[in-house]
Parts: C-alpha cells; sequence; structure tokens
C-alpha cells in the first residue's frame, strides 16, 4: 500500500470516460431539485392543510424523504447510462 | 393525559430490569465488537487499509448499516428531541431537511473521491489534499480541522450514554467517581474492541444498533401518540409552550413553526450540517470502506430510510412535551437531554425500556469507535507520518491509529467537561462550524485545479478564526461561551448558522486571492492524480493492483 506515488509515472495517462452530457445534466438537475424545495423554507412554512392532526410544515418534510430518494435513483440510474455502463 | 408524571418527578431509583436488560445487550455487542475481526478476515490488521478500512470492501448493504450506525448517532436519539422539547422546531426539526439534502450533495461528489482515493491509497481528505497541491500545511489544515471538529462530535455521544445511565438511575448525582465510572467503563470497553478490531467493530454492531432503533421507534411512534390523545393533541401541547413567553428572556419558549425571520436560520442549519457531515473523517472513512465507486451512490438513495426515523425521533420530543415529561436528572435539575429516556421509562414495561436504552446507549457507541478510528487515522497519516516520523512502516502507521484512537476519546470526555450540557446539540454544530471550513479545499478541488492552495489555506484560517469568535461569543441561559450556533447574518439582518456564514467568508477570501496568485503566476503545487483517477472502479486493474487485495473472493458481490 502506498500512497500512489511510485510507479506513478510507468502508467499510461488515461483521461475521462465518454459521457454523454445532456444525461448529466438531467442528472444534475434531479439532484438540485430536493435541495431547492428544501431549502425554500418559506414554500412550506405553515400550519395548513394538516393531515391527520400533522401540521404541512411536518408532513411536508417527510413526504421529501421519499421524493428526494426517488430523484436520487433517477440521477444515479441516469449517470449510470451516461457513462454507458463504465459510470 | 399526564398519568404517570407525578411517579416519575420523583422517581431516581434503580431501574433493574432496564438494567440488566441494557447490560445484557451492551455484553452481547461486546463480545460481537472483539470477534468483528474475523468478520470478512484479513490476513493481519496491523494497516491502515485493513484496521482503518475494513480492508475497503464492504457491499451495499454493509455500507448502508455502517453509515447508518456512523451518521445517526446519539445526537439523534438524545439531542434533536432535546431540542425540540426545549427549544422547538428551528432548533430541531432542522435536522430532517439537513438529513434529506445530505444525499443529493454528497451523490455528485463523493464517488470522485472515492475513486481517487482508491487510485492512490489515499485514507483521509487530506491525503488527497496533499496529492493534489504537494502542500504540507493544507494537508495539514485540514487534517487538523477533521481532528478537532470530531471532538466535539464525540462528545455528543458520551452526552447520549449518559442520559439513559441518568435515567436507569446509574451514575449523575454527587460523587463525583460514582457519577462517571458506569460511562468510563463503558468506553473502556469500546476502546478495547475497537483497538482490537478496527472499523470492522463498529460495522458488525451497527446491526444491531440499527435493527434495535428501528424497532424501538417503530414501536414508540405507533403506542405513545394514542396514549397522549393523537397528534392533534401533541402539536397543540407543542404549540402553547412554544408561544408561552419565557419569564427568564421575555421572549417565546421556542418556535413552532419557523415564523418571519426564522427561514434563513432553518435553511442555513439545514444546508450548513449537510454539506458538513460528509467532511467528517468519520463520514469519509465509512464511505472509503465501500467496495466500489457506486456502493455510495447507491446508498444516497436508500440511506434517506434514516431520514424519516430522525423525523420521528424529533416529534418525540413533542409527545414528550403532551405527556408531561418531567426530565430532572439525579442532580435535581432539569436537563432535556433525558426527555425521550424518561419518556420509555413512563411509558413502556421494564424490559423494554431495558431494549430502547440499549438502542441509545448502542447507537452512541458505534459513531463513537468510527470517530475515533477516522479521527486516529488522520492524525497517524497526515501528522504523524507526514510531520513526526516520514520514513513509517505500515505497521508503525497502524499502531499509532490505535493508540491515537485511546487518546481521542479522552479528549472528547474535555468537551464533556467543559462545554454547556444543556444544549448537546452545539457539540455538534460546534463541530460542524469548523469542519466546514475545509469544504472548498477538499470538494472543490475534486473538480478543478484554479483555486490557489495558498489562497485555500488562507481562506480556511479565515474561515475557522471567523467561525471560532462569533461561535465564542454567543451565550445561552446556562452558559456565556459557545452557548449556541445561530447569530446574524451581516448584511441581512436575520439570524443564520455560523458555519454558513464563516463559509461565505472563506470563499469570498479564497477566489480573491486565487485570482491575485494566478495572475502573478505562484506556483501551484504538483497535482499527481489524473483525470482518469476520478472515474476509476472496482474491477479496473489499476485500482486492484493498488489495493493489493488479500482475498478477492471475500469481496461482497455488490452489482444489482
Amino acid at each position: 500500500m502506498s500512497l500512489g506515488s511510485s510507479g506513478e509515472d510507468q502508467r499510461p495517462h488515461d483521461g475521462t470516460p465518454p459521457t454523454d452530457r445532456r444525461k448529466i445534466a438531467w442528472a444534475c438537475v434531479c439532484l438540485a431539485v430536493p435541495v431547492v424545495a428544501l431549502l425554500w423554507v418559506p414554500s412550506y412554512a405553515r400550519e395548513d392543510p394538516s393531515i391527520g392532526g400533522i401540521p404541512f410544515f411536518f408532513w411536508y418534510q417527510f413526504l421529501w424523504v421519499f421524493l428526494c430518494s426517488g430523484f436520487t435513483w433517477t440521477a444515479y440510474k441516469l449517470v449510470e447510462s451516461a457513462r454507458g455502463g463504465r459510470r | 393525559m399526564t398519568p404517570l408524571l407525578t411517579g416519575s418527578v420523583t422517581d431516581t431509583s434503580v431501574n433493574t430490569t432496564a438494567l440488566v436488560v441494557l447490560i445484557a445487550l451492551f455484553l452481547l455487542v461486546t463480545v460481537l465488537g472483539f470477534m468483528a475481526s474475523r468478520f470478512r478476515r484479513a490476513e493481519k490488521l496491523d494497516s491502515l487499509d485493513e484496521w482503518g478500512l475494513g480492508g475497503r470492501k464492504f457491499g451495499t448493504w454493509v455500507t448502508w448499516f455502517l453509515l447508518g450506525g456512523d451518521l445517526y448517532t446519539a445526537y439523534t436519539f438524545v439531542a434533536v428531541p432535546a431540542a425540540m422539547f426545549s427549544m422547538g422546531a428551528v432548533a430541531g426539526f432542522f435536522a430532517v431537511p439537513y438529513t434529506i439534502i445530505l444525499y443529493p450533495i454528497i451523490f455528485v461528489f463523493m464517488a470522485r473521491l472515492w475513486s481517487v482515493s482508491h487510485r492512490h491509497g489515499y485514507v483521509t481528505t487530506a491525503d488527497f489534499v496533499r496529492g493534489r497541491y504537494d502542500d504540507r500545511q493544507l494537508s495539514l489544515a485540514v487534517s487538523v480541522t477533521g481532528f478537532v471538529a470530531t471532538m466535539p462530535y464525540i462528545a455528543l455521544q458520551l452526552v447520549g450514554i449518559q442520559a439513559v445511565l441518568e435515567v436507569a438511575g446509574v451514575g449523575g448525582g454527587d460523587n463525583v467517581i460514582a457519577k462517571d465510572l458506569p460511562l468510563l467503563i463503558a468506553f473502556a470497553v469500546l476502546a478495547a474492541y475497537t483497538y482490537s478490531s478496527g472499523l470492522r467493530a463498529p460495522a458488525v454492531i451497527a446491526f444491531v444498533k440499527d435493527g434495535l432503533i428501528y424497532l424501538v421507534i417503530i414501536v414508540a411512534v405507533v403506542y405513545l401518540p394514542s396514549q397522549v390523545g393523537g397528534w392533534g393533541e401533541i402539536f397543540g401541547a407543542a404549540q402553547d409552550k412554544m408561544q408561552t413567553t419565557n419569564p427568564a428572556t421575555g421572549k417565546p419558549t421556542g418556535s413552532y413553526i419557523p415564523g418571519d425571520g426564522q427561514m434563513w436560520a432553518y435553511a442555513t442549519l439545514g444546508l450548513g450540517s449537510a454539506m458538513a457531515l460528509f467532511m467528517y473523517p468519520h463520514s469519509i472513512t465509512a464511505s472509503l470502506s465501500s467496495g466500489s465507486r457506486n456502493t455510495i451512490r447507491r446508498n444516497a438513495a436508500i440511506l434517506p430510510a434514516y431520514s424519516f426515523v430522525l423525523g420521528l425521533l424529533a416529534l418525540l420530543g413533542w409527545v414528550a412535551i403532551a405527556a408531561g415529561t418531567d426530565p430532572t436528572g439525579l442532580d435535581g435539575e432539569k436537563n432535556p437531554q433525558l426527555v425521550v429516556p424518561q419518556l420509555f421509562e413512563d411509558f413502556f414495561p421494564d424490559w423494554f425500556v431495558g431494549v430502547a436504552f440499549a438502542a441509545i446507549a448502542i447507537g452512541a457507541l458505534v459513531p463513537a469507535a468510527i470517530m475515533s478510528i477516522a479521527a486516529a487515522n488522520t492524525f497517524s497519516r497526515n501528522i504523524y507520518k507526514e510531520w513526526l516520523k516520514k520514513d513509517a512502516t505500515p505497521q508503525q502507521e497502524a499502531k499509532v491509529s490505535k493508540l491515537m484512537s485511546l487518546v481521542v476519546k479522552a479528549f472528547a470526555l474535555v468537551f464533556v467537561l467543559t462545554l454547556d450540557k444543556q444544549n448537546a446539540i452545539n457539540f455538534q454544530l460546534l463541530g460542524g462550524i469548523w469542519i466546514l471550513q475545509t469544504f472548498p479545499a477538499i470538494v472543490f478541488s475534486l473538480y478543478t485545479r484554479w483555486f490557489h492552495r495558498k489562497a485555500l489555506l488562507a481562506g480556511w484560517a479565515v474561515g475557522m478564526v471567523y467561525g471560532t469568535v462569533e461561535a465564542y461569543q454567543i451565550s445561552s441561559a446556562a452558559t456565556d461561551h459557545f452557548g449556541g450556533s445561530l447569530a446574524e447574518i451581516p448584511g441581512l439582518g436575520d439570524m443564520g448558522y455560523v458555519a454558513i456564514t464563516a463559509f461565505a467568508l472563506n470563499l469570498v477570501v479564497t477566489v480573491v486571492l486565487s485570482v491575485v496568485l494566478n495572475a502573478a503566476k505562484v506556483s501551484n503545487g504538483t497535482d499527481v492524480t489524473r483525470p482518469g483517477d476520478y472515474f476509476a472502479d472496482a474491477g479496473d486493474p489499476r485500482v486492484d493492483a493498488d489495493l493489493e487485495v488479500e482475498d478477492p473472493l471475500a469481496r461482497e458481490p455488490d452489482r444489482p
């Protein structure tokens, strides 16, 4: 186990794998949506409509746990196919 | 509906049944901890890759448990509900958006960090910075920050264990030795199996921990609300408490739903914490121990399951308000950290109280183990080998790490003894202020070398000083300094998380100085990484050559 300095120069130079930039862009959108939605606090800092006694503010954020999971998985699949399986 | 209230106020006696269950489960994980060295066994544990990263071959599910056990700590169980109970939604519930937006953020950069780290054998972020810029000072800054920021976080775990023991009726009180003895024993045991098994110990124990936590939370959230009159009742009681004027300050007790002037606080706490979390050595350690580049990305999609549980736990702080839980410690003083353990003791049969307490205590041990391993790796790699003994062998590195993991835990005790425990959530937020200042040097550097190494160092220094001074000046009812982590955002007027303000300042300094130094053509060091390194994956011949995997068959098949 070395810090990577030994034998470095013998290896061929290699660049980035071929990438489908459109798919990467869409993946970035998928990742940005949950971040923007949750940081935009005034959009959900209110009480109504409440569900089963739970104010909107709280159940809305619980809902985003699942939405964010979905968006992140979609982004994963997009990145995977954008790099032709090499990811 | 507070039928048990009067009973609980004065009940400081030892809960024998709960204690027996707690100790039994504790013994179980202790045995597991020592046996863990056989898990995905290596020839020997005397290198950092084996001791400190578990051989770098954990698959999706082991990583899920390990990261879950690592990130959702006593902070989750004790500090967040305590903050909800005493200060309301802004101080407590921000943990939910924080642990949601965390995953898109790490999705973006963690795969690159994994690849370059595997390609070059990096164990810490400071290793990467060293390789990227060949700059010892910047690397030292990153490693020292990681080391220091981890201390209050480990201290928070101690607070969690202490809370459980106190409600169970042991520890606390006036006698100094008796007060901390159970905690010291728990930590000595933890230290022993961390020393002998390395990262494999928390990886194995994390299975037990997460299982117990899910069990306890689901039972609590299904059963408790009906006992106190339903969710409507709970939110009503919380609203009443938070809007009541606190006679001491003349202001409302806390926040029910963030109102005008609190939006920035809520958003910056969430964003700052999310950006900070994966700068910590312990998060990096758990991430780098995964077996392939995309393990961490798959985990970004499945880890939010824990965030859901965290949200439920936060709400338990408000269930306790409706239940009239009285978190009075053995010393007769109010201590919000006791609120969840006390709530369980009031409502559940003793044996289940024991299970719940074990979940909290073990839930503190797992992250404490990973944190101390990670901080120790950082020390031996980037301080010991880099500055003290350049020709250290991997065996010596691992030995220093093992010893350091003990020292780190001792340092954490200092934080517990010196800082205000009333709002233990600040332990985590304080570390966040520091660690976030390493973000530009680590994450920006994964993409570009436009930023100048000296500019990154200067920006880091400015952010560290500003953040520490600001945090030092924040007073609370219980303490004059380090009493919180919200301060007025200059130019905006609203309150915000100090870490973000310091980060913004850091960024401005870094950008301005980078422009100047680049224009002046000052050397930006040499870069040993190549563009392709940031995309390398397991199975890649170059990676395997570097990894020296002892037993390729032990690699968990985790491709879908």
